[in-house]
């Protein structure tokens, strides 16, 4: 692969212009049905990009005192992982040749960072709503990862041990989706909610609780920066579906997995409006004692071969 | 600014609610204003927490000795452009606390205020007219 076919596929298609339109459209439907269920009319299509294009031409204010390097930094470390998260997702896909030992392992770490620089970012706004909120994203970062890595391992166990990304999607396509299985809708019970945490979506909103903390960590961003922010929400709202499906519904290779994609977006919204806000010590008993639990079951199970 | 920036700003203009020491009548309009019942969210009109966030202030209340240091801070802190909206009577002239002991004037000896809405309180109906005549002042 040459350089510049490289940073075509990193910068246009499939990496950061695709994603991010395609992500933002998704952040309307979010808005428009949210917006039905409530009986509203609820905003245009064009909505989140009016939305974006308003963000760059607002000044950009760095607080007094603080590091402008790691101020820029937040926003930006989660845009480049959600990026090369895009490359890596649609190559394995699409051309299964490009899996290498270990992808799976990149790619959780590629997930990891979006948190990480809304914890920097946070921290780094000397102010103590966003300190607040950056403290409370650690630990949901800490709660919603353990039964994420437990049901990673399980999907590894049922795919025959292998940690190539490509490999797990050919084995499925060879022996049918892992979802079709006692194991696997466990696996896709706890994946549901560890999206919804990643997403910070309404019974985990937590560290952004616009009426306690007036959107936490982001509370002193604005201009361009907030919106390198947004952008990254409605990428990880484009991806981490689409991750889901590899993992566990037979890859994103066929029409299908439109219809697939479809559903679990309407799952996450419904769950969205639907539920209030938890407490932080709730979020980590609901994660590490009855995520974990049955996260725990399910690999025992995947382990028996059901 | 060109056209197209400019679009996206009348399109989505995000308000922040100062209440400078208002008798609530004004503050409770407002929440009736983003109420479904008028969705002003058709408009690309969001309420957010913090005023790093915001592109109109709506201001209500008459200002006073204690709240003006608190609402010119909120003013600088806002990112610009950005609109500022004074909502209710008291924002035009003081109403009837012109003469009170502690009122420090009407706002525009302040800061500079693109609409008034009068009403005292003004309808929500009344509200989103002002916004809008607000956004047809941008160029």
């Amino acid at each position: 692969m040459n350089i510049l076919e490289f940073l075509f596929n990193y910068l246009v298609f499939p990496g950061f212009l695709f994603t991010a339109i395609i992500g933002m459209f998704l952040t309307w439907i979010d808005r428009k049905v949210t917006a039905r269920i409530q009986m509203r009319v609820g905003p245009p299509w064009y909505q989140p990009y009016a939305d974006f294009l308003k963000l760059l031409i607002k000044e950009t204010i760095i607080p007094e005192g603080t590091s402008s390097v790691l101020f820029y930094l937040g926003p930006l470390l989660g845009l480049i992982a959600m990026s090369l998260l895009a490359v890596m997702l649609f190559k394995m896909n699409f051309a299964p040749k490009t899996t290498f030992v270990g992808d799976l392992i990149v790619m959780i770490y590629l997930l990891a960072l979006p948190p990480i620089g809304v914890i920097i970012g946070g921290s780094a706004s000397r102010n103590p709503l966003a300190s607040v909120g950056a403290s409370r994203e650690m630990t949901q970062y800490f709660a919603y990862e353990l039964p994420f890595l437990i049901t990673l391992a399980g999907i590894v166990l049922k795919a025959g041990g292998t940690i190539k990304f490509g490999d797990i999607i050919q084995y499925q396509q060879m022996h049918g989706p892992f979802l079709y299985s006692i194991s696997g809708i466990i696996f896709g019970l706890i994946f549901l909610f560890v999206i919804q945490a990643k997403l910070g979506f309404v019974p985990f909103d937590i560290p952004e609780a616009e009426q306690e903390i007036m959107a936490g960590p982001y509370i002193e961003y604005s201009g361009v920066a907030l919106g390198l922010y947004k952008i990254t929400r409605a990428m990880m709202l484009f991806l981490l579906p689409l991750f889901m499906i590899s993992l566990l519904w037979g890859g994103i290779g066929d029409w299908w997995a439109i219809l697939k994609f479809l559903l679990i977006l309407g799952l996450v919204i419904l769950i969205k409006n639907t539920n209030p806000r938890l407490r932080i010590d709730q979020t980590l008993k609901f994660f590490w004692l009855f995520m974990g639990i049955l996260a725990i079951v399910g690999v025992v199970l995947a382990l028996k071969g059901f | 600014m060109g056209n197209f920036k400019l679009w996206g700003l009348k399109k989505s203009p995000w308000v922040f609610h100062v209440a400078a020491a208002s008798c609530n009548n004004c503050d409770i309009e407002i929440l009736d204003v983003l109420t479904p019942r008028w969705d002003v969210e058709r408009f690309g009109i969001v309420l957010v927490g913090s005023p790093r966030h915001a592109d109109a202030l709506l201001v209500t209340g008459v200002l006073n000795r204690k709240s003006l240091p608190r609402v010119l801070r909120v003013y600088e802190e806002t990112p610009k452009p950005c609109l500022v909206i004074g909502v209710g009577t008291c924002t035009c002239h003081c109403h009837m606390f012109e003469k009170s002991y502690n009122v420090v004037g009407p706002y525009d000896k302040h800061l500079p205020i693109d609409v008034y809405i009068p009403g005292c309180p003004p309808k929500p109906e009344a509200i989103i007219m002002g916004v809008v005549k607000a956004l047809q002042r941008l160029k």
